[in-house]
């Protein structure tokens, strides 16, 4: 029952990603005009059109052309950028443009994760252990707060604050590689702290409603009749069964930290992959923006299944079937 | 020497106070002694929950204690601080809620809620509680007592978590357990044991119990003396002899006037058998039903088997039967909510199209249903005059005064006053709420009407004024019910003819006194053995016959093969009975029993 | 059997204590919910009125005349991220020009663009979603698989897909916004659908014969209005915030167009250097969004909070 499920889960997981890359294949490439009169733009030709559309693959049906560009992902190819690219050549390779780019957007968002996962659990089950205190009515309002604000007023504001009117650290992450020790945590620091805020509000808040939805159930009333002392019924019997949502809360909100990347990447003009695409949008650099989206999506639908096979291990149900 | 348990004056009413309504409890004092059973009897919000937790110094959320005490031994619970209060509870006073598919936390192991309490407590080792656990288990007499610990909650039956519940709330020997409602979830075959354990267990143990129920035949087996609880307060207070034989208060002699008779053959007048017409007016032949996909072999539950019934005009037909034998099923399918696989469903002789959408409008109008839960089946945005008015406009395009003047009417016949028309559901008691949803079916002016379960969520009292009101219907109109009910009595105080489903399958049918007298066909016996008695001693008269015997502990099964009550037979005859169908045996007067043993031997 | 209305112990007794105690509830707000209607109104107000109030036009650069002090001897001040004054009350952006008046000139469009949006993903989310609900098994499953795909990508991903392909026009983008945001609501409708066809009062109706147009119109939509409404309020924030991040980065409402997410961007420079421009239309974003959401909490309060549970 239980590697049923499991493996249920991988097959759809599976299918979700197929899905998503004929979604983002189709969104950018059943267009007029073609990646090869956007890289040649004015200066295109008839024959040099032609001809960079044979290398590029172009001139043949679409279904082929998905099939080219799945193949291609899968051996790790991401294809050509438009990016360098003149008549007759190919272009800079996708993958030699992204390698060092997402190096620094993973190590963003891992020492963000690193800090959000256990604060915002801490202070979620703080706030469900001792409900309408004063504790649980601040982190509430402001948590409430952050979540209906968007990303770059948290941004700009710890900008004036942090680095303008207190001094203590750069307004801008610019990192060239070269920085290490203190100088790359001080270029770091206002960024992780933006995403953190933003990626632990969330977290917080679900962690809370979900742990106070179990604390609602008749076993738990039935636990304070046994006269437990309510940190034992909070962290033993209400928050076994709060494991599925609050993985699924976390990893969702660990994937909602892709659209705070983005935006903070640009504020503080930090060299990461969402910059890098953010940037490939704006050009027009359509193979480079399928490579960049591809990343992405997967890293979305990898976190929601790692939560929803800790939800499916989680539940005694389907690890001891009757 | 003061008594185990003293109330005084208790009051507790809604938090928050100011202008504050009646108090949920009002000045309740009583006194409980050690080895005592005191039963707290009284319908749903008479406040009887809420005064058995306060044993527990416990108020459930929204409420508070305004005044009075609570003595446990002399110690005042309501002063107890917090941690004092925590360490009462599980240790000299435990509670049994009731459901304990509810109560069980489900991602812990069934031993380890079972012995928590004690060990937290500091009073026994786990070892220990381990071991007390295991004899607990044995006592109650559950199955595997040696790894029953080991498991989860949802690897037990619901009868079986029952009694779980009750060595959780006895491990740490308490002297005093409060017990809620802990049978009323259960099905009245898997009462009959669960109650029997709790009696036992609680003389062995020597504590003082009280006991919450609303059902006058539960206490007269296990309790010592009732108090009678009417809206906060104490109605009446004595041993059971004195309550059951001489109640002094209107409330109690009402509730005992409510507790239908037990079902009895000899109550109901011989039924004239020559009026039965030539054609009835619902009959359904040979009718197989079930969900899953429909000709994919294998895939399919088949809740219905060869299911044939009939209702004369003006008659009523009663199907009985436990949870899970296909007695709402039964309705759906007469009422082409869920088509048949096989069979049909015959209007006056009139063969009906399975489906809801290929019957015809003056088809539909003559069979209507009546849904269980008045409070799921009321559209909670329609206004009472919008929920009986649209079957008018649907079907006979009544409008304006005339329509008004027929919602009046139906109204009045549910014996509802006129101005209930402009109220909300929300704004009507469970009772009322029924009596609209019977109005709505009857706004149809049916042929046939499909009460399904109509009385089962309400409280006793209320329930008996249904019937009544189903009595008088049936007398002033010519409508036939389909009766379906799982408590029999209530469908032998009135229906005409019953049929006994059990797992899909008519075991036994005819006119009510001749399927109440013998001979019986074994589940109709087990039945009739499980409907609790208003007399002290019944539990262990009714555990002796080899019917209850033979069923303890085992569920509703559906087989494809052979007789699908074998396994709970103590008829049985192993070789046949587990291999082939059971064979109709036509007993005369249209009585038929679906056995292999013969007349003689049943 | 006696009449009901003087029968004191059956249930007909308690009828006037039921009413008394249950009236049908009115929604009541607190302090914060109606301070959060307030916000609300005065920016909806804006947007009808808001260029006739603003002091200057939204494009005008503002004369270096007017910051001229007395008692300084400088005859070409600087105009450009000015800090609140006499004159900008709300400071400058880098441009030179007024942040109040481009504020409310920008409510137009920002609130304008995103309620169109939201109205849209309405039409759209709740008919498939009903349909779905109501429609037998095929077009659900279908249905629900394609959302689901939808659903997998993170939405600004969706977004600067497409925007990449198509460009960033007004259609695109409420095209792009409503076909995204649509899918939640799409869910959501879906459930509550779900729910209700389900419940025994949906089986009277069929079991009378009624039709299916009648039971979604009649016993459906109802009980899904006032659930959705809270909704749409926290639909309309997330779409909000969704249009001024595209904004913010370039891909959205385009110039000269302003909008607010737009004027954060433009003034981003300033940042380092202290000015406060880019801050204000972030703020002003911000009051909207969480007033619009202290309202939601309000109402999804009213329902006992199981509402949070299912938009979740």
């Amino acid at each position: 029952m239980l590697i049923r499920a499991v493996l249920h889960r991988i097959a759809t997981g599976l299918v979700t990603l197929v899905v998503v890359s004929v979604l983002i294949f189709l969104g950018t490439s059943v267009l007029p005009g073609d990646v090869a009169s956007i890289i040649l733009g004015q200066m295109a030709t008839p024959e040099s059109l032609a001809a960079l559309r044979s290398t590029l693959g172009l001139d043949q049906p679409a279904y082929v052309r998905y099939f080219l560009w799945l193949g291609d992902l899968l051996s790790g190819d991401l294809g050509v950028s438009k990016a360098g690219a003149g008549a007759g050549t190919g272009g800079t390779s996708i993958s030699e443009m992204i390698a060092p780019r997402l190096i620094n957007t993973v190590q963003l968002a891992g020492a963000v994760a690193l800090i959000a996962v256990p604060l915002s659990l801490g202070l979620g089950l703080a706030a469900a252990t001792y409900p309408g205190t004063r504790l649980d009515r601040s982190i509430t309002l402001s948590t409430l707060g952050l979540v209906s604000v968007p990303e770059f007023l948290v941004a700009t504001a710890l900008v004036l604050v942090i680095a303008v009117y207190l001094g203590w650290l750069p307004a801008t992450a610019y990192v060239s590689g070269t920085e290490t020790g203190m100088a790359l945590l001080k270029t770091l620091a206002l960024p992780t702290l933006t995403l953190v805020i933003v990626a632990s509000s969330q977290i917080i808040r679900m962690t809370r409603a979900s742990v106070l939805n179990v604390m609602s159930s008749p076993y738990i009333e039935m636990a304070v009749l046994k006269g437990l002392p309510r940190r034992r019924i909070v962290l033993h019997h209400a928050l076994p069964n709060a494991v599925g949502p609050i993985v699924n809360v976390i990893a969702l909100n660990l994937a909602y930290l892709i659209s705070g990347v983005v935006i903070v990447e640009t504020i503080f003009a930090y060299p990461g992959l969402a910059k890098l695409m953010v940037d490939a949008v704006q050009t027009r650099d359509l193979p480079l923006v399928q490579a960049c989206a591809m990343i992405f999506c997967s890293a979305y639908i990898l976190l929601v299944f790692i939560a929803d096979l800790a939800s499916i291990l989680s539940n005694p149900r389907l690890r001891y079937p009757q | 020497m003061p008594a185990l348990l003293e109330i005084d004056n208790l009051v507790i009413e809604a938090a928050g106070g100011g202008a504050s309504p009646a108090p949920v409890i009002n000045g309740v004092s009583l006194q409980l002694d050690a080895g005592e059973v005191l039963a707290l009897i009284g319908e749903s919000g008479s406040g009887k929950t809420t005064l058995a937790l306060s044993t527990l110094g416990y108020a459930k959320p929204g409420l508070e204690f305004r005044a009075g005490e609570v003595r446990l031994n002399g110690d005042d619970i309501l002063a107890m601080p917090a941690d004092e209060k925590r360490r009462l509870r599980g240790q000299r006073v435990s509670y049994l809620a009731q459901s304990a598919a509810a109560a069980f936390n489900p991602a812990l192991r069934i031993g380890a809620q079972v012995t928590e309490a004690s060990v937290l407590h500091g009073q026994l080792s786990q070892t220990e509680a381990d071991r007390r656990a295991t004899d607990l288990y044995r006592a109650l007499g559950l199955p595997d007592p040696d790894h029953l610990g080991r498991r989860y909650p949802h690897q037990v039956s619901g009868g079986q978590l029952q009694r779980l519940m009750a060595a959780m709330a006895l491990c740490g020997k308490p002297d005093l357990l409060v017990l809620d409602e802990p049978t009323t979830a259960l099905d009245v075959t898997t009462q009959i044991e669960v109650l029997k354990a709790f009696k036992d267990v609680i003389r062995q143990e020597g504590a003082a119990a009280l006991y919450v129920t609303h059902d006058l035949s539960i206490v007269a087996q296990i309790a010592d003396r009732i108090v009678v609880l009417y809206a906060g307060e104490v109605e009446e207070y004595g041993t059971v002899d004195d309550i059951l034989n001489r109640p002094q208060h209107r409330y109690t002699r009402q509730l005992i006037g409510a507790v239908r008779p037990p079902p009895d053959s000899t109550l109901r007048p011989e039924s004239l058998e020559e009026t039965r017409q030539d054609v009835p007016a619902l009959e359904v032949k040979d009718l197989t039903a079930g969900y899953g996909r429909k000709h994919a072999s294998g895939h399919t539950v088949k809740v219905l088997r060869d299911v044939h019934v009939a209702v004369g005009q003006g008659r009523s037909l009663g199907v009985i039967g436990e949870s899970g034998c296909g007695k709402s099923t039964l309705a759906r399918v007469i009422s082409g909510l869920l088509p048949a696989m096989q069979g049909d469903v015959l209007l006056k002789g009139q063969p009906l199209k399975p489906s809801l959408r290929q019957r015809e409008r003056r088809q539909l109008q003559k069979i209507q249903f009546v849904f269980q839960m008045a409070d799921n089946a009321l559209n909670p945005h329609q206004r009472v005059d919008q929920l009986l008015g649209r079957p008018l406009e649907f079907y006979f395009g009544l409008s304006g005064e005339e329509k008004r003047q027929r919602i009046t009417e139906l109204l009045h016949m549910v014996e509802l006053p006129a101005e209930f028309s402009e109220r909300y559901p929300e704004e009507l008691s469970g009772g009322q709420k029924q009596r609209v949803n019977l109005a709505r079916a009857l706004a149809a002016s049916p042929e046939i009407l499909l009460c399904d379960e109509v009385i089962s969520a309400l409280d006793t009292i209320i329930g008996a004024s249904i019937i009544q009101l189903l009595k008088r219907l049936r007398e002033q109109t010519d409508v036939s019910f389909v009766f379906i009910s799982h408590d029999l009595s209530a469908i032998a105080s009135f229906a005409d003819d019953i049929a006994v489903l059990y797992a899909g399958l008519v075991v036994e049918q005819g006119p009510a006194n001749r399927v109440l007298a013998p001979p019986y066909h074994p589940y109709t016996r087990l039945l009739i053995a499980s409907v609790p008695e208003l007399s002290q001693g019944w539990l262990e008269r009714t555990l002796e016959m080899r019917e209850t015997q033979a069923s303890i502990d085992r569920a509703v099964e559906i087989t494809d093969r052979g007789c699908p009550f074998y396994r709970r037979c103590p008829l049985a005859i192993a070789g046949t009975c587990n291999q082939e169908a059971p064979p109709l045996r036509n007993l005369g007067h249209g009585h038929s029993i679906t056995c292999h043993r013969s007349e003689a031997e049943l | 059997m006696s009449t009901p209305v003087n029968n004191p112990t059956g249930e007909s007794g308690q009828t006037g204590a039921i009413s008394e105690e249950q009236p049908r509830r009115s929604l009541k707000f607190s302090g914060a919910g109606k301070t959060g209607i307030v916000v609300i109104l005065f920016w909806i107000t804006m947007v009808f009125i808001g260029p006739w109030v603003a002091p200057f036009h939204e494009a005008e650069f503002l004369d270096e005349a007017l910051f001229i002090e007395p008692g300084l001897d400088d005859p070409y001040p600087a105009t450009d991220f000015l800090p609140p004054g006499d004159v900008a009350y709300l400071g400058t952006d880098y441009l030179g020009r007024d942040t109040l008046s481009r504020l409310l000139y920008g409510a137009r469009t920002t609130i304008g663009v995103s309620l169109l949006s939201t109205l849209l993903a309405y039409l759209i989310g709740i008919t498939l979603g009903i349909a779905a609900a109501a429609g037998g098994r095929v077009l659900d499953s279908s249905l629900s698989r394609l959302n689901d795909a939808v659903l997998s990508m993170p939405t600004i991903m969706l977004g600067m897909v497409v925007i990449s392909a198509y460009g960033s026009t007004l259609p695109v983008l409420i095209a792009l916004t409503s076909l995204i945001y649509a899918s939640s609501v799409f869910r959501i409708a879906r459930a509550f659908g779900l729910d209700i066809m389900v419940s025994d009062f949906v089986d009277a109706a069929r079991v009378r014969g009624e039709g299916l147009g009648w039971i979604i119109r009649r016993e459906v939509l109802p009980g899904m209005i006032l659930p959705m409404a809270s909704d749409f309020g926290l639909r309309f924030v997330y779409i909000i915030l969704f249009l001024s991040g595209l904004s913010f980065l370039g891909l959205g409402v385009q110039p000269p167009q302003s909008d607010w997410g737009s004027m954060v961007r433009e003034n981003l420079a300033g940042l380092p250097y202290g000015a406060i421009a880019p801050l204000i239309p972030a703020l002003a974003i911000a009051s909207l969004t969480v007033a619009i959401n202290l309202v939601v909490d309000d109402i999804s309060a009213h329902h006992g909070g199981k509402l949070a549970e299912k938009i979740i």
